[in-house]
């Protein structure tokens, strides 16, 4: 941290742990921790402010290699966990990471309630399109043609599409990021934090073990092509006529977040169980 | 999201923030890739980014003591005109078998980048002249540094053709 006079100024080094990341060299993940570590620090954050909370795989990893609060839990499970605890606790900066098959697949679900339910939460989700941790497997965002050995005739099925599934199902804030531009992705994580709601960012992180081609992506991305509107129709025309290479800000809309009464959620054990219907 | 105007700095101190910046942002960078190649157990490569990043670091603490500041100024306060500094490696560049002549090759292109950049700022027809001759004067000694680290990879032995084969890969990709 710098001092001007009184106030203590964050840098972005605050908020990494001293914990070496073990992605393979050349990961995109890399930049998004980077990217996260700006964002908080030009945001003036707190690391024990913040809470990063995670599901399985590569990139579920963020939580360990930042100083902020976290939870690296369960698979596809991380949208459940950080609800619960936005909810229980407003005052903390909440931001949920992950990646493709964490959240499309295994997750999908809590991404869709997650979406419509509206909590002031942060997404980022790091999309390689194949499952890097267990070896190179096709995920929900694998483009339908592309072949391996452990997928030697392609999918053979319809790529997901993250954004169009998060307008449609009520995210506040949806962006999408690329890690090669880690100045430009701190931006856009920063909107997202600030944006009151679910702020969903689907940020382009090459996987340059088991997708080596994807190292393209930085010669093929379009910063900047998203243009911002808070209208639903204007967003989802834009969503139409995407490659998935365009950068920015797609959405951001004025929907008021979810948060019930402070109290509901932290009650006695009895309460709790009183409050289940059975 | 526009991209950044030309950077064409008004006094001496904008233009050593910049300076200050890049070659901070270099060795920071360099920190990063030593302790990302240790944690792959690349010790060879780890140790030539460790020193890279030393250098970078005392062309910093020079530009601070000539200044007179106690620490860089706020990277922030202004966007490069690239994702990342001019000097900065790009993480995307690297590779875990990677040996120290791709190490030095990487390192030769951000000096050579850095050169440019100060190059390109001299022949910006809006610089004042104090600040021309400054930008010039840096341009030459990145082509100072570029022509160090050439002599360094004229003693390292160049890779075998097959450097990135892996007898235990940790992909089963064709």
């Amino acid at each position: 941290m710098s001092e001007k006079g009184a106030t203590v100024i964050p840098v972005p080094n605050d908020f990494k742990s001293d914990i070496k990341p073990v992605w393979c060299p050349g990961c995109g993940d890399f930049g998004v921790l980077n990217a996260m570590a700006k964002a908080m620090a030009r945001l003036a954050l707190r690391p024990e402010n913040v809470a990063v909370v995670s599901g399985i795989g590569c990139s579920s990893r963020i939580p360990a290699y930042t100083s902020c609060y976290g939870f690296h839990g369960v698979h596809g499970r991380a949208l459940p966990t950080a609800t619960g605890l936005k909810i229980a606790r407003p005052e903390l900066t909440v931001i949920v990471t992950g990646g493709d098959g964490d959240g499309y697949s295994i997750g999908g679900n809590h991404f869709l309630h997650a979406c419509r339910r509206n909590v002031d939460l942060t997404y980022i989700v790091m999309d390689n399109r194949v499952y890097g941790m267990t070896k190179g497997q096709p995920s929900p965002t694998t483009e339908t043609g592309w072949t391996s050995k452990l997928a030697p005739h392609g999918t053979g099925l319809n790529e997901f599409h993250p954004m169009a599934i998060a307008l449609a199902a009520g995210a506040n804030f949806i962006a999408r990021g690329f890690t090669g531009d880690p100045n430009g992705l701190a931006d856009i994580v920063m909107q997202a934090i600030t944006t009151p709601g679910f702020s969903f960012i689907e940020v382009l992180s090459p996987c340059i073990t088991f997708r080596p081609e994807q190292k393209e992506w930085k010669k093929m991305v379009r910063p900047g092509n998203l243009s911002s509107t808070a209208d639903p129709t204007l967003a989802a025309r834009q969503i139409f006529a995407d490659d998935g290479m365009n950068l920015g800000v797609l959405y951001a809309g004025e929907r008021p977040p979810y948060q019930p009464p402070i109290g509901l959620a932290t009650g006695s054990l009895a309460d709790l169980e009183a409050a289940f219907a059975l | 999201m526009s991209p950044p105007e030309t950077f064409v700095p008004r006094t001496m101190q904008e233009f050593m923030a910049r300076a200050c910046a890049l070659e901070a942002e270099a060795a920071e960078r360099y920190a990063e890739l030593a302790g990302l190649m240790r944690a792959h157990h690349n010790a060879d490569v780890a140790e030539l980014f460790g020193k890279l990043a030393r250098i970078e670091g005392l062309h910093r603490d020079k530009i601070l003591a000539r200044m007179g500041w106690d620490a860089p100024p706020d990277p922030d306060a202004f966007r490069w005109q690239t994702p990342e500094g001019p000097e900065t490696t790009d993480f995307a560049d690297l590779h875990y078998l990677m040996t120290p002549w791709h190490a030095l090759k990487l390192a030769e292109h951000n000096e050579r980048r850095a050169a440019e950049f100060f190059e390109e700022l001299a022949a910006q027809r809006a610089l004042p002249p104090d600040l021309r001759a400054a930008a010039t004067e840096t341009a030459a000694e990145e082509r100072e540094h570029v022509a160090l680290i050439q002599g360094w990879l004229a003693r390292v032995p160049e890779p075998r053709p097959d450097w990135d084969e892996d007898a235990d890969p940790p992909a089963a990709v064709d």
